[in-house]
């Protein structure tokens, strides 16, 4: 499968540092790339669709190119800063929200070998680093000098904790079934699996998790902060939240790392639920050719995952605080644990 | 009833005596947030001072006058006619309902009377600025409770009916159509199937909200039990319209003084909701939008020939004399007390709008709510600010 001009490129002995580099730079484009598609896809035409209205279509085909122009326009905007805002913390806090993004996708696995760091660790990691942006979502909020984006700031710290718990525990039932928190073995388990024996479409594990994966999908609407779970930003009442403050350049910062932190989900998620980057083993796809068929596999179906997050967003109002807390303390923990249980059981049984 | 013993009342004399020291020892004072003048959820410019506790509400004060225009005093200078052209900017959304309690003042005083096609095409068109007012309203509720999505279909709809109106009076928004003695035209050809297959699309509007919002158990949650008015309060505060009517006081000024309009001659219901709540108030506007869909197809249907102006002399003077006329509006009973020396103009024009009274149930309603449930409450009392301000 891989073609003949490719051959010598396979053959190249590299350093450790340029591996690493190329690796980071494919990786960013990667994410970045999915994550502008993906505001495209959803963001412009199909909620367009769902809104009755045409959406973008001047700028390229079918408006295809409008995040350009967006993007364009918000490089262009002067960069303001409150006189009273704490300006170093100010204009760090964009800067810790995009990193957690991308530090969730360096153990999110694309192909056999296309992971920037294998690590065997590698679920713990994800969830460990997705919450550091919760600390550059306080610091914006706190170093704005903004009722409102204090306001922001402190409700989504609130709702990013409460929602974290979940989070977790919605994955434990995949772990204690695969024995390991290496992605590219959870992978393999479900690539591999079989369901009483039959093994035409692996063991994705949204059959045997199906309340893990429902949770999980809950709680990353909730950590990304849409809509049923968006008071932090809360257009009506807080009017933008934490990023009230923010222009320009800063302001694009966030929007990347919200949409970008989706895509991340979602891989995280086809990745824990939908069989990642594998098909079934069963398929007989030689392991070559997944280097070229897993990414395409598992963008898909992040994109997939993606629509379910903003089908949902556009569709439904929005929870009160104390609702929502509600909804996590009480509906989601006792039910998410009670599914490790469950699933610890049977794993013991059979 | 369950009676507080003692000892309850000195746990709680305690609990507040605890907090007050903590207030004390840590300085946590409350906040106080500015909502408005120029903020999403408040149409315009109304301004709410809200002093907080955490995201408690402890007193909130609407500040209204931001968008005052002097309507008033404005029309004292202008002659009848062009009063009108005026008092449509003040409730903007259902524009040709202000015109009619004004021009039904004027008429009264001049002792002249429309002639029954122009009574019943007014009515028409008060009833089709009711359904573009209320649309909007539905639309509305969903964005300040967090979905975007309905107020697009809103907007979708409404547009059928404001083609209808611009149609019927050249204007979109301000038609400045009614006229002392009748109308100042008469219905164009084929206008009255198209507004019976505008009212259709009304109607599947009204499902599809009841489908996005009304069934949505999130919807439920945020607007069951938020904002309370109890009857006795409402009536204190001189509520109007659907708010009163969500409040379960069977009120409606078109059935229980109906004067120069044609409802007695329909047939339709008053509906109202006993609860009170944002969610009562959302449910009787969405039944009034269905009820004066059904009222405009009855319209339509048995709309009487005949001239649409009566005999009025070329140059209006009103004769002598005071009248205060009122007409169940889209956001409640809008008033006009006229004060006529007998000249070209009005002496004095006292304009009672809906709004002003709606809102200044808020520092009562807003006690003790949360931030989120302000803009429910707000969104949910429904005011237009050019109705507040005038």
């Amino acid at each position: 499968m891989i073609p003949a001009f490719a051959e010598p490129l396979l053959a190249l002995e590299l350093a450790y540092w340029q591996e690493t580099l190329i690796k980071v730079l494919v990786g960013l484009a990667a994410a970045l790339g999915l994550t502008g598609g993906v505001v495209y896809l959803y963001l412009f035409k199909f909620v367009s669709f769902m809104q009755s209205r045409l959406g973008p279509m001047e700028a390229g085909p079918y408006g295809s190119l409008q995040l350009l122009a967006e993007v364009g326009k918000w490089l262009q905007k002067e960069d303001v800063a409150p006189s009273r805002a704490d300006r170093v913390v100010f204009g760090l806090a964009p800067a810790v929200v995009l990193t957690s993004t991308f530090l969730i996708f360096v153990v999110i696995p694309a192909g056999p070998n296309a992971v920037i760091a294998d690590l065997a660790t590698g679920i713990y990691y994800v969830l460990g680093v997705s919450s550091l942006s919760v600390i550059g979502i306080l610091m914006a909020g706190w170093a704005s000098a903004n009722k409102y984006a204090l306001i922001g700031g402190l409700r989504a710290a609130g709702q990013l904790i409460a929602y974290e718990l979940p989070l977790v525990l919605a994955v434990v039932g995949v772990v204690i079934t695969v024995g390991s928190l290496n992605l590219q073995d959870i992978v393999a388990a479900q690539a591999n699996g079989e369901i009483f024996g039959f093994t035409g479409i692996g063991n994705p594990f949204i059959i045997t998790q199906f309340i893990g994966f429902m949770i999980f999908l809950i709680a990353i609407q909730a950590e990304l902060t849409q809509t049923p779970f968006d008071m932090p930003i809360a257009e009506s009442e807080l009017v933008a939240g934490y990023h009230v403050e923010y222009t320009g350049i800063r302001f694009l910062v966030y929007f990347i790392s919200e949409f970008a932190t989706a895509v991340a989900f979602a891989a995280v998620a086809s990745t824990l639920f939908l069989g990642g980057w594998a098909v079934p083993e069963s398929w007989g796809i030689s392991r070559d050719a997944m280097h070229w068929v897993g990414p395409l596999v598992i963008s898909a179906k992040a994109v997939f995952l993606v629509g379910v997050v903003f089908w949902v967003r556009f569709t439904f109002p929005r929870f009160r605080e104390d609702q929502l807390q509600t909804l996590a303390w009480k509906g989601l923990i006792p039910l998410a644990l009670a599914n490790i249980a469950l699933t610890a059981v049977f794993k013991v049984v059979f | 009833m369950t009676a507080v013993t003692d000892r309850q009342k000195l746990s709680y004399i305690a609990a507040q005596a605890a907090d007050a020291r903590v207030n004390v020892e840590l300085e946590t004072e409350g906040m106080t947030l500015n909502i408005g003048p120029q903020h999403p959820a408040t149409h315009g410019t109304l301004r709410i001072v809200a002093q907080l506790d955490g995201e408690q509400v402890i007193r909130a004060e609407p500040m209204a006058g931001y968008m005052h225009r002097g309507y008033e005093k404005l029309s004292e200078v202008r002659t009848y006619p062009q009063v009108t052209t005026l008092i449509n900017r003040i409730d903007w959304l259902g524009s040709f309902a202000n015109e009619v309690p004004f021009i039904l003042a004027a008429e009264h005083l001049m002792e002249v009377e429309a002639p029954p096609r122009a009574k019943w095409i007014r009515t028409i068109l008060f009833e089709m600025s009711r359904v573009a007012n209320l649309i909007l309203f539905l639309g509305d509720m969903g964005v300040q409770l967090g979905a975007v999505t309905p107020v697009f279909y809103a907007f979708r709809d409404r547009e059928f009916v404001l083609d209808q109106i611009e149609k019927a009076t050249g204007g979109r928004f301000h038609p400045n159509f009614d006229r002392i003695g009748g109308l100042k035209d008469d219905l164009p050809k084929g206008w009255l199937e198209s507004t019976k297959s505008s009212m259709d699309k009304v109607r599947s509007f009204c499902d599809e909200m009841e489908d996005l919002l009304l069934g949505s158990e999130i919807f439920q949650e945020r607007t069951r039990g938020i904002g309370v008015i109890p009857a006795d309060v409402a009536m204190q505060y001189g509520l109007s319209g659907p708010n009163a009517r969500g409040s379960g006081i069977d009120w409606d000024l078109r059935r229980d003084n109906c004067i120069g309009l044609a409802y007695d001659e329909l047939d339709w219901k008053v509906w109202t909701h006993p609860d009170g709540d944002s969610f009562a108030r959302f449910w009787v506007r969405l039944q009034e939008v269905r009820e004066a869909a059904k009222m405009i197809d009855q319209l339509c249907d048995g709309l009487p020939s005949g001239p649409v102006m009566a005999k009025v002399p070329r140059i209006i003077k009103v004769p002598e004399g005071e009248a205060y006329v009122s007409t169940e509006n889209p956001l409640g009973e809008m008033g006009y007390y006229l004060v006529s020396q007998g000249e070209l103009t009005p002496f004095r024009l006292k304009i009672r709008s809906a709004s002003f009274n709606n809102v200044s149930i808020t520092p009562w309603l807003l006690r003790g709510v949360y931030v989120p449930d302000i803009i429910t409450i707000l969104g949910s009392l429904y005011f237009i600010l050019g109705d507040i301000d005038r």
